[in-house]
């Protein structure tokens, strides 16, 4: 058991260290964003504006069609409200406080010392959402979480502990937003997820920042044995910078994961995006499919397969889009086999749309515009479930408006 | 409807059609011989307007229309409809969704889909794992929902099993020639049709007017297209430059 000090003295030695990925950050010419926030007791008393913000990733003001909502604004945890009782939604702080166990799952999926961003996060005590799902408890519905950026230059340090018990069910929608005219920040975000022998978590994100905001959010995800996590990863608005590289660590037989990932680099944004799973149980399966456009911006589209256990089975699929001479695609699949009797395998393919599809849609009277609109939006749609319907005419439009800069 | 002048052809700056003259009226359907290589395809291919296949002389008029350089979906607009022999893969593209595109949310996918056994297609991306008949009974299925009034088919029998010649066969005549029951009729309410045929098979269900003999980009011969195969059928395409050669 790591004592305090010791993860407190990890984290000091860590605070200058640089990632391994992505543009390194000076943290220290940004403040931590502030604790000390109004609370609003219902997301419809938000301004218009903000909760325009909370519809496009994804996050019902009205709360309809949600199990429960929570609200992040900057350091400080504005809203909750719960209407299933048989789950547990709070902030990270009350559950510590609550659950004297829950220190076996705090900081231990993500090392404190990973890089600058975890250590920061570790020092600053960090809060966000904690949601339990207990034992057996089918949620109907998502719980829909926002963490949302409102002041400029600060950093907004979170920390995420999602516990779905044996034989649960939990749905989870995630949107990060900027408030408008938020010209610099940070979003540095940890993410410990468990889900226990025969749970099911699927998980859905949506990122919508804003072109100076720099986000570098650590997940980690534990399955047991006949767990599945199915995560969804939407990133389709300007950003300045988003490194991520969440990891799903297949522990126990027979656990299923599937991670999707579909963003855009707009000019002037840098998205380092990748995910990793690492087969440490037999009989254990991952599919990991990314599909990315540059529009001007640069990605590196990451994923990597670690096999450890015997008749595991992942397959990893990187498929990348360039929509602009100026844009740049890179794709590096990894794939490591420890053990025999394991089957890993990857397909990874960058470039421009292809003439000919263009033309074959026009030679049904589609104009240019909209042939090229069809084909990216196509491209995007490799069947991702759970993608909140509010959503979907958001990402229809930035489809329409990619397709149209493409020409 | 259609008149070809004089048009030459390059691709990728090699000339692969020379001084072609054709001309395909309102409701007649003219088939179009030639041997491999001949350009029979990439004539087809300039009609319809695909980049590549780059007019460097003559011209194609369409309803009175100069249209040698316009755009692909402006020609598909005026009433051009293409059936190609290889079709891209369009992943993530639903047949479904597209026909009912094409057709302008007019028609029902699936009544559509009916005749050609391609119900359970509608939800599969375009092209994507069909076999060589199913792609043929997709492209017919979206010139159905498009409607042209000149239908361009590039060999709508190849590589396609007897069932699915059957249903192609009868597909393309009723696109053809609707509920006309006379030669008649065709011309007033027909369609009109330029199809690439190498076996002859298509003639078995469409009545055509006029064939074509396509050898090494030049046009070598016009006239009744059964008359036309049964030559070529007893001698060869040989047989049609050497009495191209005689002839001139």
């Amino acid at each position: 058991m790591q004592s305090r000090n010791e993860l407190k003295k990890r984290a000091e030695s860590a605070i200058k260290k640089s990632a391994a990925y992505g543009e390194d950050f000076d943290l220290d010419t940004l403040g931590i964003a502030s604790t000390e926030i109004a609370t609003s007791e219902n997301l419809q008393d938000l301004d218009t504006e903000t909760k325009k913000k909370l519809l496009n990733v994804g996050v019902v003001p009205s709360g309809e069609g949600r199990v429960g909502s929570f609200l992040m604004l900057d350091n400080a945890i504005s809203h909750k409200s719960l209407y299933d009782s048989s789950l547990e939604l709070m902030s990270t702080h009350e559950a510590m406080e609550k659950y004297y166990w829950l220190k076996d799952y705090s900081w231990k999926l993500v090392a404190v010392d990973t890089d600058k961003y975890t250590a920061t996060s570790y020092l600053e005590n960090a809060n966000g959402y904690f949601i339990r799902a207990p034992a057996g408890q089918k949620a109907k519905l998502p719980v829909q979480t926002c963490l949302l950026l409102g002041s400029r230059n600060v950093s907004q340090t979170v920390h995420n502990i999602i516990i779905v018990e044996e034989g649960a069910e939990l749905d989870v929608i995630t949107g990060c937003a900027t408030k408008n005219g938020i010209e610099k920040a940070m979003h540095l975000g940890i993410s410990e997820m468990y889900v226990k022998k025969g749970a099911t978590l699927n998980f859905t994100m949506i990122h919508n920042w804003a072109e100076q905001v720099g986000v570098r959010p650590r997940t980690v995800v534990h399955l047991e044995e006949g767990a599945t996590f199915i995560s969804n990863y939407i990133s389709l608005k300007p950003v300045r910078s988003i490194q991520s590289y969440p990891t799903v660590k297949l522990e126990g037989r027979g656990a299923v994961t599937r991670l999707s990932t579909i963003a855009v680099a707009h000019p002037g944004s840098e998205l380092d995006l990748g995910s990793r799973a690492v087969f440490n149980a037999p009989d254990t399966r991952a599919e990991l499919i990314s599909r990315t456009i540059t529009t001007g911006g640069k990605i590196i589209a990451r994923g990597e397969m670690i096999g450890n256990a015997i008749n595991a089975k992942g397959h990893l699929e990187c498929r990348g889009l360039v929509l602009s001479n100026e844009g740049m695609q890179r794709a590096i699949p990894i794939l490591e086999a420890n053990v025999e009797d394991i089957e890993l395998t990857h397909e990874a393919a960058v470039g421009k749309i292809a003439r000919d599809q263009v033309e074959y849609l026009m030679a049904r009277g589609l104009s240019e515009d909209e042939a090229v609109g069809m084909i990216v939006r196509g491209f995007l749609d490799f069947g991702m479930r759970g993608i909140p319907e509010e959503l979907k005419d958001d990402i229809d439009k930035t489809i329409s408006q990619i397709g149209m800069k493409a020409m | 409807m259609l008149e070809i002048n004089n048009l030459s052809v390059e691709v990728g700056g090699k000339r692969i059609l020379t001084n072609i003259n054709l001309r395909v009226e309102m409701g007649y359907t003219h088939v179009l011989f030639g041997p491999n290589g001949a350009g029979k395809s990439a004539l087809l291919m300039t009609i319809m307007g695909f980049s590549g296949y780059n007019a460097v002389e003559g011209e194609i008029i369409f309803k009175g229309e100069d249209i040698t350089h316009m755009p692909v979906n402006e020609r598909a607009k005026l009433g051009i409809g293409v059936m190609t022999q290889r079709p891209p893969n369009m992943t993530g593209i639903k047949l479904g969704e597209f026909v009912k595109l094409v057709s302008k949310k007019n028609i029902n996918p699936e009544e559509l889909a009916k005749p050609l056994d391609m119900i359970r297609f509608l939800d599969r991306d375009i092209n994507v794992g069909f076999s060589g008949g199913e792609i043929k009974r997709s492209e017919l299925l979206q010139l159905a929902a498009q409607k042209p009034d000149l239908y361009l088919l590039d060999e709508p029998e190849s590589g396609v099993d007897l069932v699915s010649i059957e249903q192609i066969g009868s597909t393309i005549k009723k696109l053809l020639f609707g509920d006309a029951t006379c030669a008649g009729e065709r011309r007033k309410k027909g369609k009109s049709a330029l199809i690439i045929t190498h076996t002859g098979q298509i003639l078995d269900y469409v009545e055509a007017d006029k064939g074509y003999v396509l050898s090494n980009g030049m046009m070598l011969c016009t006239g009744n297209p059964r008359e036309l195969l049964n030559q070529i059928k007893s001698k060869g395409y040989k047989g049609c430059i050497r009495c191209n050669r005689e002839m001139s």
